[in-house]
């Protein structure tokens, strides 16, 4: 029963690393570049819920709030990419990466300036609430956490292999030039997944600052949500949230498993495993090497 | 416009273009090497400081300025350098032997690492490093009986040929060790970079398909390129040991790692100039934005409260400008500042412009 408990809390977790390996995954897809500010674009996501709804900022009603932020957070991911990252076309991944890095302080440090460095929750109406499932004690939190993820993961997943634009993001993301031709509005198309992700961040967020507390380092743990999107290949979406709740429940088992200060290095330790023999991550895309 | 006139093949290899600029940087060398003479012991130790970011670029550099393979986890090369100094000095080993023994045991360690990471490319190798950044820390806290764990190690002054060489109690000969060190560094790079091997770095950083067709075995260039660049990082890590004089696991955390590359960025990747450009923003910024803060403070109303972060967030807006302005750095600013005059009038806007590469993907789904 302990494990099954320690099971569904690695889940929950896990979840929230998937989500935010979802957004490197979502960039990567459609540019080929990876955001390692993805972390800190969720603080930042919790952060703006946080100042929308908790009564010592504005105090909207949370269900009010929740579309407001999301938009927020997807407006602020269009307009880096139309202010900053467009500019980056045609340079190389290096470029983009530490850009990124740079905007990571950048947006811990706005972020500290504004709410502070003390750890906030989000006051959220699951908060406090359970679910008894046959001896288990759920979270409310941590049931939303884990179906919100899945339909989410399942809904991109969708969009990705059925719609006409997620078909022109994966066109774009394969050969800009070619997708050029073929009448794909490259630059609209990469605005758009940018939005997205932030969109995406800021559920991530949502659903982090519902479970735990926040605070401007949090963004840190966009490290190991890398560990999530490198084990699942950093090209396929399920792969990811796989990744994520790989990582999730490890963290939680090593700890109890395995002697302190072993169990913290689970995570990296798997991810150099991966690297070293699975180089192209577990759900692997790349099949033969062309020049 | 000095314009050099060729009458010998071996000018095209030597070190320096002509006379005056070999002269050029003797007169620098010479003014460096006099600072303890026209600079005050605080200032002499943040020049050290300097040097020592400098050279700890210059490691990095030669890994993903010239060989392309970007690195997010230098530190844990510092790190392994500093304890492994330490640990032989503490052995009774002398100065001597222990510092170039520290960097030739980084440059090893950097080998075994360079052998899974071979396989790994752009992104996937950043990441790989820093994990093991990230890793390092924790490997420090548990070899606690080798590396003193998190109460650290300390480390006082040391003896070369008789002299003492202490931080605090001889800064101005602490300063000639960095500076000699950092001098030696330099003259190796500058012959590696007009060497087969080097020249098979660039060539490898440029196009690894087309490096192969020249006939530059690939895994064997980037094993070499990170064994050199992990045994400067070692020395670095030594040096900047001897310099903190205490040290635990945090001194070398990953944002360390990241400090330092994006210290090259700024400076200018590939070029040795860069590194020391760079650790002369990296080692200056501080000092500055103390200064700036009282200046803010003086004119608007005494407002001089410290800001949490401040340092990290204007380091992050000065990098976000570079990258979009000056991708080149500031080498390539003074590049591009140097020709105008030289070329005047004849320099046009385009001059150094870089072809773009558009996105192609070896994934198939």
């Amino acid at each position: 029963m302990d494990n099954a408990q320690l099971l569904i809390s690695g889940l929950a977790n896990g979840c929230v690393y998937g989500l935010i390996a979802l957004g490197f995954v979502l960039i990567y897809k459609a540019t080929e570049a990876v955001n390692f500010a993805q972390g800190d674009f969720m603080m930042l996501g919790a952060f703006v819920t946080i100042g929308l709804t908790n009564t010592e900022y504005m105090g909207l009603p949370f269900w009010m709030a929740l579309p407001i932020s999301l938009g927020i957070m997807g407006a602020l991911g269009y307009l880096l990419d139309r202010l900053i990252i467009r500019r980056l076309f045609g340079e190389s991944q290096t470029a983009v990466v530490i850009l990124t890095i740079a905007l990571g302080f950048v947006i811990r440090f706005a972020a500290g300036l504004i709410w502070g460095h003390e750890p906030q929750t989000l006051q959220n109406p699951l908060a406090g609430k359970e679910v008894r499932f046959g001896g288990l004690v759920l979270g409310m939190e941590d049931v939303a956490v884990i179906v919100v993820t899945i339909l989410l993961t399942w809904g991109l997943y969708v969009f990705f292999s059925r719609t006409k634009l997620g078909l022109a993001m994966q066109g774009a993301s394969q050969n800009q030039l070619a997708a050029y031709y073929m009448g794909i509005p490259v630059k609209r198309v990469q605005g758009f997944i940018w939005a997205l992700a932030g969109v995406v961040a800021g559920i991530a967020g949502i659903l982090f600052a519902a479970k735990g507390s926040v605070d401007p380092t949090t963004g840190l743990l966009g490290i190991k949500a890398f560990a999530a999107a490198v084990i699942g290949g950093f090209g396929s979406l399920p792969g990811a949230l796989a990744g994520g709740l790989i990582v999730g429940v490890i963290e939680p088992f090593a700890s109890r498993y395995i002697a302190a200060g072993y169990s913290q290095i689970a995570p990296y330790a798997l991810l150099l495993a991966v690297l070293i023999f699975r180089p192209n991550g577990l759900f692997s895309q790349v099949r033969v090497k062309k020049v | 416009m000095r314009i050099v006139f060729k009458t010998n093949y071996m000018q095209d290899i030597r070190p320096w273009k002509d006379a005056y600029q070999l002269c050029l940087y003797l007169i620098l060398l010479a003014v460096v090497a006099a600072a303890p003479w026209w600079l005050d012991d605080f200032y002499l130790g943040e020049l050290t400081n300097v040097l020592i970011w400098a050279i700890a670029g210059l490691g990095l550099m030669i890994l993903t300025g010239h060989t392309g393979q970007v690195s997010l986890g230098h530190a844990t090369f510092l790190a392994f350098g500093c304890y492994a100094n330490v640990i032989l000095l503490e052995a009774g080993v002398p100065f001597l032997i222990a510092f170039p023994l520290a960097g030739i045991l980084t440059g090893l360690a950097g080998v075994t690492v360079a052998i899974p990471a071979l396989r790994l490319h752009g992104i996937y190798l950043a990441i790989f490093t820093m994990a093991l950044s990230i890793l390092m820390d924790d490997v420090i806290v548990l070899a606690e009986p080798i590396t003193g764990g998190v109460a650290g190690k300390y480390l006082g002054g040391v003896e070369i040929f008789g002299f003492l060489v202490d931080r605090w109690g001889t800064p101005v000969q602490f300063f000639w060790l960095v500076l000699g060190v950092a001098v030696l560094v330099t003259l190796g790079y500058i012959n590696l970079l007009r060497a087969p091997l080097g020249r098979s770095f660039i060539a490898v950083r440029d196009s690894e398909v087309s490096a192969q067709a020249m006939g530059v075995d690939i895994a064997r260039t980037k094993m070499i390129s990170f064994a050199l660049s992990c045994a400067v990082s070692g020395w670095a890590g030594a040096l900047m040991g001897m310099f903190s004089g205490a040290f635990n696991n945090e001194t070398f955390s990953v944002l360390i790692s990241i400090q330092l590359l994006m210290m090259i960025v700024i400076g200018g990747l590939g070029s040795i100039h860069g590194a020391f450009l760079g650790a002369i923003v990296i080692g200056f910024l501080p000092q500055f934005l103390s200064i700036s803060k009282e200046y803010v403070g003086a004119v608007f109303g005494g407002n001089t409260v410290a800001i949490p972060g401040l340092e990290f967030g204007i380091f992050g807006m000065i990098l976000i400008a570079f990258i979009l302005f000056e991708p080149m750095g500031l080498y390539g600013r003074w590049l591009k500042i140097r020709t105008w005059f030289e070329l005047f009038p004849f320099y046009r806007k385009d001059m150094f412009k870089r072809q773009k590469s558009y996105l192609k993907t070896e994934r198939l789904r």
